[in-house]
């Protein structure tokens, strides 16, 4: 039976995106409507202090957040959980009133994936190679370079970052105008399914990209290294250096397989770590994705895109962790066979 | 060198006190005594610089200039020199990245000691919570919160840093106790029927004692990395300190500007050097305490 472990996996994964998905949705439920002094109340008061009276204002805001506010919280709740399941994050009150959050998130999500995964992947790569670099050198001066410098790349704030590369490259040496590392495409081209448009785009990641990347590749640097020095310290490492297999064949058949295997599940907890990181490199790139969405509702109290950007990033990192949790199991073989036993 | 030699223990010969000192600094490299130096001499410049000298006062005639002969770093947009502004805020960053991190140990201490020792059920629930809770975006969620209730201390702010980041430490604290509970004397100690909390206070917890100090520092430097974010955002007490010093100028547009760049990038440096030395600090006291790591020297 092939087909068991499968769904066994699959289901294990839906229990677990409910579950987390729950747990933020009721966080923010809690800060937003249900704790003394939350801001829709509010901002109830302040609509009445523009002159409102209270039915009206109570009745925007049901409006806006989907939500009677007049209800018991428990029920509100319940409206709110339900809203959620079936999509539906309310309407933007401040930002663009009226319009659904959904629609607001929509193409912002896919510029913020976009950025990240490009650099996620790279950042991945690097930090692979510099990890088993450092585990095959151990204990020579190119080991010593790559942990320590890791260790104090992966320490650095994406911010100090972000601040520091655009004034080098953009201030300081004046390489570069730096327009052109603002917005996700240059102002003069259409978007569209064209090369202009492309390279526009891919232009304009390579500054939040190389920012991403060097605080991400540290981490997996570190982590592939200490996998590596294990793994080298196998039986099967030293059966196979005993079969006279060359070097290169042991690398990269024995150790890099198995060294780079726990790293997947890393990658879920990288995962928010950057998508967080984006909320701030994205304001100092003013790039258009998520992040940018958040730092304009913060500035200017819009709750419902608040709340929903929270949603939107929980569901994208949990959507990574599924990939990664499936790949995990594709991967290795052995997760297969203890769910068969 | 022979078979036998190679073979033969080096005998053990007490050794004198100052080569034993020295055998200690040695084992924890240029980068730990590095380490360890700065934070020491970032204690003690931050501590006088906020107790001793009084805050740098506005002058309108020296505003968001380069750095001259009376101003060595230059000065900020209301011109105020900005090494006097540095070294008095480095006591808040500090305070900040202590309280938060002994909290954060605090809770990932019981946490993931719970969840080791007791066993079964409770661990499994501190487990999946752990879980759930690091793969949250969690700095987003922070953001949010921070920005809905506004702290007004810095101590508060600590307490919150340390509610949403102590999963990560739980989770390394849970192993190392479990690994010490399948121990032989852990194992002795149980059969003698000795008390769970003793069991706890005086076999479990001296034997994790050096992880949770590295522990701790790597939380100050967890703690510093999300202040400086919120700080980003404005969504700090505006105390003195870098992190607050930073985003000002950032909203001043300083970095367009070479000469008033100072004011952004000085106490940015502060922030890096401090966490540099947390890193390298937290580096070496891993090799002391860790025969594995020493080995690899």
């Amino acid at each position: 039976m092939q087909l068991t472990p499968l769904f066994t996996l699959i289901g294990r994964a839906l229990v677990r995106t409910v579950l987390m998905l729950w747990l933020v949705a009721s966080v923010t439920f809690l800060a937003i409507r249900a704790l003394p002094g939350n801001p829709v109340d509010v901002w109830v008061q302040e609509l009445q202090g523009t002159g409102l009276s209270a039915e009206d204002a109570r009745e925007q805001a049901t409006r806006l957040l989907k939500i009677d506010v007049d209800q018991p919280l428990w029920t509100q709740y319940l409206d709110y959980l339900g809203n959620l399941a079936r999509g539906d994050l309310g309407d933007s009150v401040i930002l663009s009133p009226g319009t659904p959050v959904t629609d607001m998130l929509g193409e912002r999500l896919l510029w913020t994936l976009f950025s990240i995964s490009f650099a996620l992947v790279i950042g991945f790569l690097i930090g692979l190679y510099l990890g088993s670099l450092a585990a095959y050198r151990r204990g020579t001066w190119v080991d010593r370079l790559i942990t320590n410098v890791s260790a104090l790349m992966s320490s650095i704030p994406a911010v100090l970052l972000g601040i520091v590369l655009t004034f080098c490259v953009g201030v300081a040496w004046d390489l570069v105008p730096i327009q052109s590392l603002r917005g996700a495409y240059s102002p003069d081209v259409q978007p569209g399914f064209d090369l202009d448009f492309i390279l526009s785009a891919l232009a304009h990641v390579i500054a939040p990209g190389i920012v991403y990347i060097l605080v991400s590749f540290g981490t997996w640097a570190l982590v592939m290294r200490s996998n590596a020095l294990s793994v080298l310290a196998d039986d099967h490492v030293g059966q196979a250096r005993a079969r006279g297999l060359s070097e290169r064949t042991i690398r990269v058949a024995f150790v890099q397989r198995n060294a780079r295997l726990p790293l997947i599940t890393g990658f879920a907890i990288s995962m928010g770590f950057v998508v967080s990181g984006s909320v701030l490199v994205e304001r100092i790139f003013v790039y258009p994705g998520v992040g940018q969405l958040l730092a304009d509702a913060l500035a200017r109290r819009d709750y419902t895109v608040m709340q929903g950007v929270v949603v939107a990033t929980t569901i994208t990192v949990l959507l990574a962790t599924a990939i990664a949790d499936a790949l995990y199991g594709w991967l290795d073989p052995r997760t297969r066979i203890e769910q068969h036993a | 060198m022979s078979a036998v030699e190679q073979l033969t223990p080096p005998p053990a010969v007490a050794e004198p006190g100052p080569r034993r000192w020295r055998r200690v600094t040695g084992r924890m490299g240029l980068g730990g005594l590095l380490g360890i130096g700065g934070l020491l001499a970032l204690v003690v410049v931050s501590a006088a610089g906020r107790f001793l000298t009084d805050p740098p006062q506005p002058d309108i005639e020296a505003i968001a200039q380069g750095p001259s002969g009376e101003h060595p770093l230059g000065t900020d947009f209301t011109g105020r020199d900005n090494l006097h502004l540095v070294v008095r805020g480095g006591w808040d960053m500090l305070e900040l990245a202590f309280v938060a991190g002994f909290l954060m140990s605090a809770i990932a201490l019981t946490a993931g000691l719970l969840g080791a020792y007791v066993g079964g059920a409770v661990d499994r629930i501190v487990v999946s919570f752990i879980d759930l809770w690091l793969t949250v975006p969690r700095f987003v969620l922070l953001l949010v919160i921070a920005s809905l209730f506004p702290v007004s201390s810095t101590v508060a702010l600590a307490a919150l840093i340390a509610v949403f980041e102590w999963p990560y430490l739980a989770r390394q604290i849970r192993a190392q106790a479990l690994s010490l509970r399948r121990r032989e004397y852990v194992e002795a100690a149980r059969l003698l029927q000795l008390r769970g909390g003793h069991i706890m206070l005086r076999y479990l917890i001296p034997a994790i004692g050096p992880f949770v100090v590295i522990s701790t520092i790597q939380a100050m430097n967890t703690a510093i990395y999300q202040q400086v974010g919120l700080a980003f955002f404005g969504l700090v007490p505006l105390e003195d300190n870098w992190g607050v010093l930073f985003s000002v100028a950032y909203s001043q547009n300083a970095l367009y500007l070479p000469a008033a760049a100072w004011s952004l990038l000085v106490p940015v440096a502060a922030i890096c050097l401090l966490q540099f030395c947390l890193v390298l600090a937290s580096r070496s006291l891993e090799e002391l305490f860790d025969p594995r790591l020493r080995g690899a020297r």
